[in-house]
C-alpha cells in the first residue's frame, strides 16, 4: 500500500491577469521508504507539489491520500494534527527556531506532541549523535554553519517517526562537502527508520543518491524513473 | 504553556535594545501615571479631608430646612432616638454636637463678623485637632465660663492678644439678644487662613447659653470608620430617624468642592489619555515589528505542527510580559517616592498656596498610597498592551504558510 498517492491533483493561482497552472493534473503514488527526488526547471511545481503533499497548500482539484484519507479535505486544525504527527519538513534555508538551543530545536515536535521526557530525551539523543551534532546541544542556530544547521533541521524533521519527509531544495544553500556529509546521514537513516525521504532539487548529487527520480515540468509528470530498488524491497 | 512561556520570553530578548525601549516608554508611562494620579488623588483625599474635618463631617444631622437657612432658629434638640441611633450604628466613630451662628466680634474700636461655634471640646479635638493647633493660651475644658478661643488672623486684626477681653454680639434664637464678652482662652492657628480670620470657638453651654438656645444644636457632625460605607449609614440614620431631622452627606454639603474636584478630575483623565496613547503607539510599534520579522518564523512554526492557538498565545505572553515588566519596574520606582511624599506632602508656597487657601484648601500636595491607583493603572497599561496584540493575532489567523514560507 503506497503512503502517498496522489491523484488528478491540480492547482491554478489566479493571482495575476494570466492564471498559472501550477500543478496540472498529477498523479503519483510513493511507496514506505523512498527516497525519491523531484526534479525539473524552475517553475515547474515542485514546491507547490510538496506543500499540497505536506498539507501546506490547498489544491484546485484533486486528492492527496494518505493511509486512506484524502487530506485536501480536512480542515486547518485537523491539518496541523496531520502535520504535526506524520510529516517531517526540511527546508532550504534550514528555518530553526532562532531562540532555541540545537537540543530544543529537535525536542520542539515531540513536546507539541506532549511525549514524556524519557521518550523525548532519548530519541533527540540518538539522532543528534547519529547527525555528529552532540557536542552541540546547547548552541544557538546562529552560532552553526549551514551545513550544521540543515543537519539539525534534518533531526527535527525525524524527531517524531514520520511517515514521510519532504525536503524542498535541502541542499541549495550548502557546499559540496556539507551536502555529502547531509545526503550520506539522510540515507543512513532512511534505510535505519524505514522513513520515506521526498525531496526537491536541482542538485545532482542528490539525483545520484535518489532511487527513484520524478521529472516534472510545466505542472506535468514528464517522467518517473526508479533507479534502484528500495531497501524494503532488496530486503523481501 | 511552560514551551510557550519559554519561547515568548526568549523571543522579547532576541531584539534586546528594542524591548528595552519600548519598556523604558511603558515604565516611564506607568510611573507618570501613577504620580499624576496619587497626587491627584492626594490632593483631592486633603481637601475632602479639610472640609469633613473643618466643617461638616462624612455625615451630618440636623434639623429639617437648616441646610437651606442655616438659621439659629433652626436648630434642634436631640431626643433619645437619635442618640440611640448613633451609639447602634457601629460605623460611627465620632458624633460631634455643634452650635453655630453669627455674631459681631468688637474689641474696642474694631468690630468684624465671625462664626461662633459652640462645641464639645474633646469630641471637637478628636475630630480636627483643635487642641494641637492652639498656639497661645490653652484649649477648653469642660468647664462652663472659661473664655473663648480666636483664630490668630482674628486676633490680629482686633488687635488682641491672651487675657483681653472680646465682645460677642448677635441674635439669638427666636430673635433674642445674644450678647456676651469672653475673656480670650486660646489663640489657634489653622492650616486654612479663612477659618483663622472669622473663626470663634465657645464652649458649647457657653453658646448654648449666649444664643439663649440650651441643650438646643445646630448639627451634630458624624465621622466614620469606614467612609466608603457613607451610603449604608444615612440609610439607617435616614430609617431611625423622624421627618424632623434631616441626615445629609459631605458631597452634598459641599457642592463647589465636589464640582471642583470632579473638573479636575476630568483635566486629569484627558492628561493620561494622551500618555497611554503614546504608550499605546510604543508598544504596536515593537509588538508589529516583532510580528513583521517574524512571518517566516511563524509559518515554519505552523508547518512543523503547532497550531495557531498556540502560537496567539506565546505573541500574548510577550506583549503580558513586556507590560508586566514595564508596570512592575515603574510600581516598584514610584512607590517609595509617593510613600515619602504621603508622609511629608509638598508644602505649596506663594501665589498658588494662596489660591489653594481662597478656596478654604490647606496649601500642601501629599501624594495618595490607595492601592487602587496603583491597580487601575497598571491594568490600564497592560489593557493596552493587550490591545496591541490585536494586529498580531489576525495576522496570525490569517497568513497562508506556502505563501509565507516562500518568502
Amino acid at each position: 500500500m503506497p503512503v502517498i498517492e496522489i491523484k488528478n491533483l491540480t492547482k491554478t493561482y489566479n493571482e495575476t491577469m494570466v492564471p498559472v497552472h501550477a500543478l496540472n493534473g498529477i498523479n503519483l503514488e510513493f511507496e514506505k521508504g523512498e527516497f525519491t527526488a523531484i526534479v525539473g526547471p524552475s517553475g515547474c511545481g515542485k514546491t507547490t507539489l510538496l506543500n499540497m503533499m505536506g498539507g501546506l497548500d490547498q489544491p484546485t482539484s484533486g486528492s492527496v491520500i494518505i493511509e486512506n484519507e484524502d487530506i485536501t479535505q480536512m480542515n486547518r486544525g485537523a491539518l496541523t494534527d496531520f502535520r504535526l504527527h506524520h510529516v517531517g519538513f526540511i527546508f532550504q534555508a534550514y528555518n530553526l527556531i532562532p531562540v532555541l538551543t540545537v537540543k530544543e530545536n529537535v525536542e520542539f515536535i515531540m513536546e507539541l506532541q506532549h511525549r514524556n521526557k524519557k521518550d523525548i530525551a532519548d530519541r533527540v539523543n540518538y539522532l543528534l549523535t547519529a547527525m555528529g551534532m552532540e557536542d552541540k546541544i546547547n548552541v544557538r542556530p546562529k552560532y552553526l554553519s549551514g551545513g550544521q544547521q540543515q543537519r539539525v533541521a534534518v533531526a527535527r524533521a525525524l524527531v517524531s517517526k514520520p511517515k514521510f519527509i519532504l525536503a524542498d531544495e535541502p541542499t541549495a544553500n550548502l557546499d559540496s562537502k556539507s551536502t555529502d556529509t547531509l545526503l550520506d546521514l539522510m540515507a543512513t537513516l532512511n534505510e535505519k527508520e524505514q522513513v520515506t525521504f521526498i525531496f526537491s532539487t536541482h542538485d545532482q548529487r542528490v539525483m545520484d543518491k535518489a532511487r527513484r527520480i520524478i521529472t516534472l515540468e510545466d505542472g506535468k509528470v514528464i517522467s518517473d524513473t526508479k533507479l534502484k530498488a528500495t531497501h524494503e524491497s532488496i530486503n523481501s | 504553556m511552560q514551551q510557550s512561556f519559554k519561547l515568548a520570553w526568549r523571543n522579547l530578548w532576541r531584539n534586546r535594545r528594542r524591548t528595552l525601549i519600548t519598556l523604558a516608554s511603558v515604565f516611564m508611562a506607568v510611573v507618570l501615571a501613577i504620580a499624576i494620579r496619587s497626587f491627584q488623588k492626594g490632593v483631592y483625599g486633603n481637601m475632602i479631608g479639610n472640609a469633613v474635618r473643618f466643617s461638616t463631617g462624612y455625615i451630618q444631622v440636623h434639623a429639617k430646612g437648616y441646610w437651606d437657612d442655616q438659621s439659629i432658629n433652626n436648630t434642634f434638640v436631640p431626643g433619645t432616638s437619635l442618640e440611640q441611633a448613633l451609639k447602634k450604628e457601629k460605623n460611627i466613630s465620632l458624633a460631634v454636637p455643634k452650635l453655630e451662628s453669627f455674631a459681631l466680634a468688637s474689641s474696642g474700636p474694631h468690630t468684624k463678623g465671625v462664626e461662633v461655634i459652640g462645641i464639645a471640646p474633646r469630641k471637637e479635638d478628636s475630630m480636627n485637632n483643635v487642641a494641637g493647633k492652639i498656639t497661645q493660651g490653652k484649649y477648653f475644658t469642660n468647664n462652663i465660663g472659661q473664655g473663648i478661643l480666636i483664630g490668630d488672623g482674628l486676633a490680629k486684626y482686633l488687635q488682641l492678644k491672651l487675657g483681653d477681653t472680646l465682645v460677642l454680639l448677635g441674635q439669638g434664637y427666636h430673635g433674642t439678644t445674644a450678647a456676651g464678652q469672653y475673656p480670650i482662652q486660646g489663640i489657634f492657628h489653622f492650616p486654612l487662613e479663612q477659618l483663622n480670620n472669622s473663626l470663634v470657638y465657645l464652649y458649647l453651654p457657653d453658646a448654648q447659653a449666649l444664643f439663649g438656645a440650651p441643650d438646643r444644636l445646630t448639627s451634630i457632625s458624624i465621622m466614620l470608620r469606614q467612609p466608603d460605607d457613607i451610603n449604608s449609614t444615612t440609610l439607617f440614620l435616614k430609617h431611625s430617624l423622624d421627618s424632623t431631622r434631616e441626615v445629609m452627606q459631605w458631597p452634598a454639603m459641599n457642592k463647589s468642592l465636589v464640582q471642583e474636584i470632579q473638573g479636575d478630575n476630568a483635566g486629569g483623565i484627558i492628561m493620561l489619555g494622551i500618555l497611554y496613547m503614546v504608550v499605546a503607539f510604543g508598544v504596536f510599534g515593537t509588538i508589529l515589528m516583532m510580528t513583521l520579522e517574524r512571518k517566516k518564523e511563524f509559518a515554519v512554526m505552523i508547518a512543523i505542527g503547532m497550531h495557531r492557538v498556540r502560537l496567539t498565545v506565546i505573541i500574548i505572553f510577550e506583549t503580558v510580559l513586556i507590560g508586566l515588566l514595564g508596570i512592575l519596574s515603574g510600581s516598584l520606582l514610584i512607590f517609595p517616592v509617593l510613600a515619602y511624599l504621603h508622609r511629608h506632602p509638598i508644602l505649596l508656597t506663594g501665589a498658588t498656596a494662596q489660591t489653594y487657601q481662597q478656596f478654604g484648601i490647606e496649601p500642601i500636595m501629599p501624594a495618595s498610597l490607595d492601592p487602587y491607583i496603583f491597580l487601575y493603572q497598571g491594568l490600564t497599561v497592560l489593557g493596552i498592551a493587550i490591545i496591541s496584540v490585536v494586529y498580531p493575532l489576525w495576522y496570525i489567523n490569517r497568513f497562508r504558510i506556502a505563501e509565507t514560507l516562500k518568502q
